[in-house]
């Protein structure tokens, strides 16, 4: 196996993109981030494709095809190949890229997330965000994303405690870190008490326990890191990689209260590079939900179950406490672009190990974590980013 | 949803019909092949079972910001209920101010309408839940429209 290194990163603002479609979101990201690598189109030998849903809300599948195309890479006929695991799209493309690259097939590849989700009505893009869980079993029942978070929180809180402040803390961190960051959808802060008196959405959750569904996009120019100087004096290497899955439907888990899928994935990573939760500098979570920052951080090992709301109230997550997570503002806040998400994620720990993150720079950054799932964590994939 | 999804789907909406596999003497809701404990060693020892229908509430929520096509029903309570059999299904519970369901408490299956498709497109059926002990409350309406939560 083979180092590989991310050696170039775009990403563009997040949030109801209406003058730009899908095709244009991928390529902006995609030339900036062959830009900052520093390669031309003809060092590209390979293009993944994170996106979740192009076909529910654009009617356009194939979104691999259209990105080559529309990225003038088709007159080279560059492999290109879209991946698709709900809101972990993003994610798992990445790590198809660096499988390929890992395994010696090719050299240098681009991994793009893209989503339009707000060419649909709410209520459709609502929809088409549930059937990341069991479309015949949980939403066809009536049963709303939000809803089986709230399930999940539900739980939490009869089993551990966990209190609507430590819920609310989530998300108000989250939006103070987005006030960094100038590529967020919300990029203002907004306090503890205006997320507990929130409008309901699904009880406990309130609306401003739940991420946006946002139109994005995000790309990163993998390569392998034996290759990488040619190119780029900032290179970050992938030193660890982990994937999991899940049943489908939450309620097949032995537990509500958590995401075990989170917790292998990470689990794997860990075991990959043979680090542990404690060499960790900074985290981007997958919080979709303000509950899901709380257990993913439980299942990697960060803290104890039941005690992350807690650690999460006391500032330990915030910029500047002892392990910083969601510096971008996380999906709260930054936005949520589905097969974008885990891509932007992996900018945000790019940037920061670069010492390239402005006000919201993480001091002495060197070991940054990704986590990314998709539906109730049916599938998560986690990442460990070092810089050289 | 489809006519043909739908119709395929007629048995285990309508009647609760799921697996029960031999072997391992487990049951499993929806139908399954064979019983994912055990893997291919139960194939051929999966036969059908009718739920009696009869379980608890493990966990609920009212869903205030309805699921498309269930827009009438809201605010609504969503549950996951354990079947006396074992197997745990998502349902709406039914017939009752929602916020008074609580986890622990016993419910029964209903064949209820889920939605349809339009105006003049195909109902859909199934199965959802009540209470098999309604809590007394005073006047429905009102209690409704003042949910504590």
């Amino acid at each position: 196996m083979r180092d590989v290194s991310i050696i170039g990163i775009g990403i563009t603002k997040f949030g109801e993109l209406w003058d730009k479609s899908l095709r244009e979101l991928g390529l902006e990201t995609g030339l900036s981030a062959i830009n900052d690598a520093g390669i031309t189109s003809k060092d590209i030998d390979a293009l993944y494709i994170g996106n979740m849903a192009a076909g529910s809300t654009l009617q356009q599948e194939h979104v691999s095809a259209l990105m080559a195309d529309y990225c003038g890479l088709t007159n080279n006929h560059v492999p290109a190949t879209r991946v698709e695991a709900a809101s972990a799209s993003g994610g798992l493309a990445l790590r198809q890229a660096y499988m390929a690259i890992a395994g010696g097939f090719i050299d240098i590849a681009v991994v793009g997330g893209a989503e339009k989700m707000t060419d649909v009505s709410d209520s459709e893009s609502s929809y088409t965000v549930s059937m990341g869980s069991d479309e015949q079993w949980e939403s066809k029942a009536g049963a709303t994303f939000a809803s089986l978070h709230a399930m999940i929180a539900q739980s939490h809180i009869s089993e551990y405690g966990t209190t609507r402040e430590e819920m609310s803390a989530v998300s108000s961190k989250n939006h103070y870190h987005a006030s960094m960051n100038p590529m967020a959808q919300f990029p203002f802060k907004i306090s503890s008490e205006a997320v507990s008196n929130s409008g309901i959405v699904s009880s406990p959750l309130r609306m401003l326990d739940c991420a946006p569904n946002s139109d994005g996009a995000a790309a990163v120019v993998l390569c392998a890191s034996e290759k990488s100087s040619k190119y780029t004096k900032k290179a970050i290497k992938i030193i660890g990689s982990g994937q999991a899955s899940d049943t489908l439907s939450l309620h097949h888990r032995k537990y509500l209260n958590r995401m075990p899928a989170i917790g292998i994935a990470a689990k794997r990573a860990f075991e990959s590079c043979g680090k542990k939760p404690k060499d960790l500098d900074l985290i981007e979570i997958h919080d979709n939900f303000t509950i899901s920052e709380i257990i993913a951080l439980e299942e990697i090992g960060i803290f104890k179950r039941g005690e992350a709301g807690a650690k999460i109230l006391d500032g330990e997550t915030k910029l500047g406490g002892k392990i910083p997570v969601n510096t971008s503002g996380g999906l709260k806040a930054r936005g949520h672009a589905p097969g974008a998400t885990g891509i932007a994620q992996v900018v945000e720990i790019v940037q920061q190990l670069r010492g390239e993150a402005g006000d919201r720079q993480v001091k002495n950054a060197k070991i940054g974590m990704v986590e990314n799932h998709g539906g109730t964590a049916a599938t998560a994939v986690v990442h460990i980013l070092e810089g050289e | 949803m489809s006519v043909p999804r739908f119709w395929r789907e007629l048995d285990t909406r309508y009647n609760l019909i799921g697996s029960y596999c031999k072997l391992t003497k487990t049951y499993h809701f929806p139908r399954r092949s064979f019983d994912p404990d055990v893997g291919r060693e139960s194939i051929g020892t999966m036969e059908d079972y009718q739920f009696k229908g009869t379980g608890d509430v493990i966990n609920c929520t009212v869903v205030h910001q309805a699921q498309t096509g269930y827009e009438m029903f809201g605010p609504y309570c969503m549950a996951i209920i354990k079947l006396d059999e074992g197997p745990k299904i998502t349902s709406q519970i039914v017939d009752c101010n929602p916020k008074t369901v609580k986890p622990g408490m016993k419910v029964k299956a209903v064949f209820r309408k889920l939605g349809e498709d339009s105006e003049s497109g195909i109902l859909h059926y199934g199965t959802k839940f009540i209470l098999k002990e309604i809590p007394q409350i005073e006047d429905d309406n009102e209690s409704l429209s003042n949910i504590e939560l």
